[in-house]
This record gives structure tokens, C-alpha cells and sequence, in this order.
């Protein structure tokens, strides 16, 4: 319905202090989301990384940054990466964004929210429109449910 | 950031999906010069008056502060002489049928000398649970709500709480049609959406001769409103005004209520009950007798508190009678003569808990219609302004970006919940009176107690003072 809750609950989750008024207010961090509300008319989607089976950005990556999990995820591990955007321009769904923080530019891309049970996104929608179905994952066979929900 | 505060309508959407909880909606105070006798309400509908020349709409029930019934009635409960019953531990039941009952039950024995009803026994409705969701029309209501209705009366039923919903005046979508066991439908004064088909699909047919909220009054479903599903529904053209005359025009007397009544149940093979909604007002004790003989199988009597999509403001909150008192009145009239057993009646217009359902099973009802209870489950907050069409809570709204916002998965559920806990607290209820099924308190009002009514106020609803 297009309310962004979720574009401010992942900036919350991805803040210093996880307090939404600190990090859109107090912190020297950007406040930054990665998942983004696109609106037409009265359709709204909330888009933020698929965790494709065969990522773009995984084969465009020059540093090998971008990996695909075992368990299907498809991480960014920030200290490898080195800011060459070819990430950016490869994702189909533009997905990937650069984001600054403490004066370093890195890739940055959803991480379904690691520390948490079910991704903030989720768990801030009132209207149930962002589900976390990891039946879908094409890497459940090879691991356990309770691992993914563990990160 | 600002608000411009006379703009707020109070529907308090911002504070609850504010992340933060940093908004609070308080009472925009300090307009008008203290008056015990006029109003700042009174004094801005002058004003609007004054400005416009036209007539004030609004939607939801009656909020003006007249005697509220329900309030003034205690319940009975055993002690000592007489067991209570543990709702937990022994059967208990909320079954209600809704139709007519036989005067009498023949009974044959067949050849191997076993018992065969011999009467044939008129259709019935049967609801678990003694709350049915109140006529709503898609139109007034977006499809989600209607969806959510249908699909919660269902869900209910698996949990073997089944009840009905009534689709109101504007048609059944097709979409809807699967849940048709479930459904009551309504053949109102504008026709609108009736053909063979939605009759024959239903559980029940409902003529809507009135509403407790606009007695004597028609609807107007905005051009506006009308989008291709509902023109579709409605089986109008797209963008024209949506009219219901204020009276049915087929029908100016008993004599004619009872050909429409028969023109139903042939056209539906009489396999269906036939219910008729009217407001309460006046007279209603003698309407209902003659609704009765008409051949209807349920009486709806809608009270004054009843809820609307839109309605002129000066009617919603001066016309009408209790819905307490109607009760009262209908149930001893038909006993009077008789015929109590011919109909069945549902009360509407202002059932706020389970409390008041028991209290109306005590005064007469065989069940309840929710209306403004059902919106409130699913987030309304009573702000009023239903009938401007733009409801921020997604519900009366056609407005393909707010509408969104009810999700009748999400609302199917709580009004499952709804139903669920009110039947859990009348199950209780029924116990501590020491009542193991929900028929055996239909109109016993020794089982209840008048708390500060006058003697004539207690000879109506057929109750003696606490105490006495």
C-alpha cells in the first residue's frame, strides 16, 4: 500500500543504535535502506535484492566480494570489496546501491537481516505484503531451515 | 513537520503506523465559547448550513448521548440453589436455527416401529455461533471487505463456529459466489445486482425494507464510486449514480410484502428462508405481526444505533427507536398472538460485545447482526466519515490506493478471532446462569435485571427492577 515501513525498518536494522529515531536523527551514519518502495499508480512493490539463483552481480564482481552463500543467500563481504560499481550497473532489478559510511563508499545490498529470526522488512509490514518463504530457496536441500533463520 | 489540525478527521491511522510512536491525537480544543445548550457541533453543522445550503452527510452510527439500554440491564447468575455449569468442561451449546418452526411436530412410526417425522420442517439457517456479520454492500464496502466477510464466515464454520454474512444491497460478486453457503443475500428497494442465479447461490434472501440508521430513508451510491466491479455487481453502467428509492415501490402494504416474499421462495424452490429487514420505529410491533403472516422466516429488526455508509445527519441522529425496546416489544407481541414460533428474529443496530448479544437473547433475539462491530475488528475507529468515500482504513473506500490497505487475509482472521472470543464469553456467560444451550435463554427475561429505568420503561422490555 505503499507506506515504506519497510524502507525504515531496514535503515533502522542496518543503523549504530537500531533506534529509529537515532538513526535517522542522531547518528553520523546516513540513514540508508536497502529495499526500496516503487510505486505506479496504485501498485506498490517493495524491491530489494532477489538472491538469484545465478546472480549477475556475483559474475560481474572484479574483487570477489559478492558471494553466493550455501544456504542460497547472496552476501557482500564489505572489507574485499573495492567500490567498482560493476555490481550496480549488473543487477537487473537495481538492487545493489553505494553507500557511504564513516567516508568509504562500498556495495551494499540486503543481507536478510542476519541477527534476526525473520527479516526487519517482514516483520514491519502491516499489511502482509513482504513474506519470507524460504521454500523457495534453492539451497534448502542442502541446509537445514533453522540454519537459515540463524543466518 | 506540520498538520493542519482542522483537516483531522480523528481516524488515528497516522498514529498507529507512525514506527516511531511519536504522534498522539488529542482534541482540537478552545474553538467556541463555553454553551451548555448549543454545541460546537451544533454551531459548525449551523455554520456548514449557513456556508453550503445543503444537507449534512455522515456515516457510522448514531454517537448523540441517548439512553443506552443494554447499560441499564444486569444479568442473573446462580448460586447456591442452582449449579452453574463450567463452559470448559461440559457441552455447551451456541447452535441457533433461523426460520420458521413447526407448531406442532407429528411424529409416524414405520414399519419396523421406529420414529419418522411425518412434519415437514420449514428451511432453516443454522449458525454456531449466534452473530452473523450485518448487510453491507459492495459499493459501500470495497471487495476486500467483502471478501474478508466471506471468507471469515467460512473459516468460522471450519472451526465449527459457522455463521453467515450478508452482502448487502449491491449484489454478490461473482468472485464470491463459492462462498454462497454462507452468504445472505439482500433484495433492496433499488433491485440492484438481483437475478436468478445470485437468489439461487445464497443461503438465505433478505428484503431490505429499512435501516435503523435512515429509517424511511433510500441510499445514493455516488457515480464516483461506481468502478467497473461494482458496475459489473450492480449490473449498472460504470460512473451513474447508484440509486435506492426510499420505499420499495412493489411494496405499499402486508399484501404486497407477502407476493414479493413468494416470489422469492418460488424462484428459489422454497428451499430458502426469507428474511425482512426493517428499521425500528414506531409501530414496529405491529409491522413485524404483519411480516410475520406475510410468510417471512426471519424478522431483522435494525435500532437506532445502526450503522450507515452515508446518511443525512439530522436523520441518523433523531429518528428511530432502540433497538431494546423494539426487541422487547416484537418478541411479547408475536408471543401475544401466537406466532412467535412462525418467525425468527435477528436484532441489529449497535451490538458492541457479547454482553449485549446475550442481553438480546434474553429480550427475544435468536441472533444478532454486526455491523459496526465487524468494522471495528478490521481497524475502523469509528471516525465517521465513511461517507465521503475515502476511509483511511481501507475499508468503506473504492479507491484503489487506500483500499489496498485492508488485506482480507489479515481481516478474515480477527473477525474469526471476533467471532471466537465472543463465543468463548457467551459460552461463560450461559454457564454462570446455569444454561447449557443458547435457545434455552431465548426470551427469558426473568434472567435479567433493570438497573435506574422507570416502571414504563421496565413494562416495555418485559423486565422487573434489580432487586425485585
Amino acid at each position: 500500500m505503499g507506506c515504506r515501513l519497510c524502507e525504515v525498518a531496514c535503515a533502522v536494522e542496518h543503523s549504530k543504535t537500531k533506534d529509529p529515531v537515532a538513526a535517522f536523527l542522531e547518528e553520523d551514519w546516513e540513514p540508508f535502506s536497502h529495499t526500496v518502495v516503487e510505486m505506479i499508480g496504485p501498485v506498490s512493490f517493495s524491491l530489494s535484492c532477489r538472491h538469484c539463483d545465478e546472480p549477475y552481480c556475483v559474475e560481474a564482481c572484479i574483487s570477489g566480494a559478492l558471494r553466493v552463500e550455501d544456504d542460497g543467500r547472496v552476501v557482500i563481504y564489505e572489507e574485499v570489496c573495492v567500490a567498482c560499481g560493476m555490481c550496480v550497473v549488473s543487477c537487473p532489478w537495481g538492487a545493489i546501491k553505494p553507500r557511504k559510511r564513516d567516508g568509504v563508499v562500498k556495495a551494499a545490498k540486503c543481507d536478510l537481516c542476519p541477527d534476526r529470526e525473520v527479516p526487519a522488512c517482514v516483520a514491519a509490514c502491516p499489511n502482509r505484503a513482504l513474506n519470507f518463504d524460504t521454500a523457495l530457496w534453492p539451497g534448502l536441500e542442502k541446509v537445514e531451515e533453522e540454519e537459515i533463520i540463524e543466518g | 513537520m506540520v498538520t493542519k489540525d482542522t483537516n483531522c478527521v480523528g481516524c488515528r491511522r497516522c498514529e498507529a503506523i507512525c514506527p516511531t510512536g511519536a504522534i498522539r491525537i488529542r482534541r482540537y480544543q478552545g474553538e467556541f465559547k463555553e454553551n451548555a445548550y448549543w454545541t460546537p457541533r451544533d454551531l459548525k453543522d449551523l455554520y456548514k448550513h449557513a456556508e453550503q445550503g445543503g444537507v449534512i452527510l455522515t456515516g457510522g452510527g448514531n454517537d448523540r448521548p441517548y439512553p443506552i439500554y443494554w447499560d441499564h440491564i444486569l444479568m442473573d447468575a446462580c448460586q447456591v440453589t442452582n449449579p452453574s455449569i463450567d463452559p470448559l468442561r461440559e457441552p455447551m451449546e451456541l447452535r441457533t436455527y433461523l426460520g420458521r418452526k413447526p407448531d406442532r411436530v407429528g411424529v409416524e412410526y414405520n414399519d419396523k416401529g421406529e420414529p419418522e417425522l411425518k412434519t415437514k420442517i420449514a428451511p432453516n439457517l443454522v449458525a454456531e455461533v449466534p452473530v452473523i456479520f450485518a448487510p453491507m454492500s459492495h459499493g459501500a464496502l470495497n471487495l476486500n471487505m467483502h471478501r474478508a466477510e466471506a471468507a471469515a464466515a467460512e473459516a468460522a464454520a471450519a472451526k465449527a463456529m459457522g455463521t453467515y454474512w450478508n452482502a448487502g444491497e449491491g449484489g454478490l460478486h461473482r468472485e464470491l459466489y463459492p462462498y454462497g453457503d454462507h452468504t445472505i443475500v439482500q433484495v433492496a428497494s433499488g433491485r440492484f445486482g438481483v437475478h436468478a442465479e445470485y437468489l439461487q447461490v445464497s443461503a438465505a434472501m433478505e428484503i431490505k425494507i429499512g435501516q435503523g440508521a435512515k429509517p424511511g430513508i433510500g441510499g445514493h451510491l455516488p457515480g464516483g464510486k461506481v468502478d467497473e466491479e461494482i458496475s459489473k455487481t450492480r449490473m449498472i453502467p460504470v460512473g451513474s449514480d447508484a440509486l435506492s428509492p426510499a420505499p420499495n415501490h412493489d411494496v405499499y402494504s402486508i399484501e404486497d410484502l407477502r407476493q414479493l416474499i413468494y416470489a422469492l421462495k418460488e424462484a428459489t424452490n422454497y428451499e430458502k428462508p426469507v428474511s425482512v429487514k426493517i428499521a425500528a420505529v414506531h409501530n414496529v410491533a405491529a409491522i413485524a405481526s404483519g411480516i410475520a403472516r406475510a410468510g417471512a422466516d426471519i424478522i431483522v429488526l435494525d435500532g437506532f444505533r445502526g450503522g450507515t455508509g452515508a446518511s443525512p445527519a439530522i436523520v441518523r441522529d433523531n429518528v428511530g427507536i432502540p433497538i431494546e425496546m423494539a426487541l422487547a416489544a416484537v418478541d411479547q407481541r408475536l408471543r401475544d398472538e401466537g406466532i412467535r414460533d412462525w418467525v425468527s428474529i435477528i436484532a441489529a443496530g449497535g451490538i458492541r460485545n457479547s454482553g449485549d448479544v446475550i442481553k438480546a437473547v434474553a429480550l427475544g433475539a435468536d441472533a444478532v447482526y454486526i455491523g459496526t462491530a465487524a468494522l471495528l475488528a478490521v481497524g475502523c475507529t469509528l471516525c465517521h466519515k465513511c461517507y465521503t468515500g475515502k476511509c483511511a482504513w481501507g475499508i468503506t473506500t473504492n479507491d484503489p490506493y487506500i483500499a489496498k490497505r485492508l488485506n482480507p487475509e489479515i481481516a478474515a482472521e480477527r473477525l474469526t478471532n471476533l467471532l471466537k472470543a465472543w463465543a468463548h464469553e457467551m459460552k461463560e456467560m450461559l454457564g454462570l446462569m446455569g444454561i447449557n444451550a443458547i435457545e434455552s435463554l431465548g426470551g427469558n427475561r426473568l434472567r435479567l435485571k433493570a438497573v435506574g429505568l422507570t416502571k414504563e420503561e421496565m413494562d416495555i422490555l418485559g423486565i422487573l427492577p434489580a432487586g425485585a
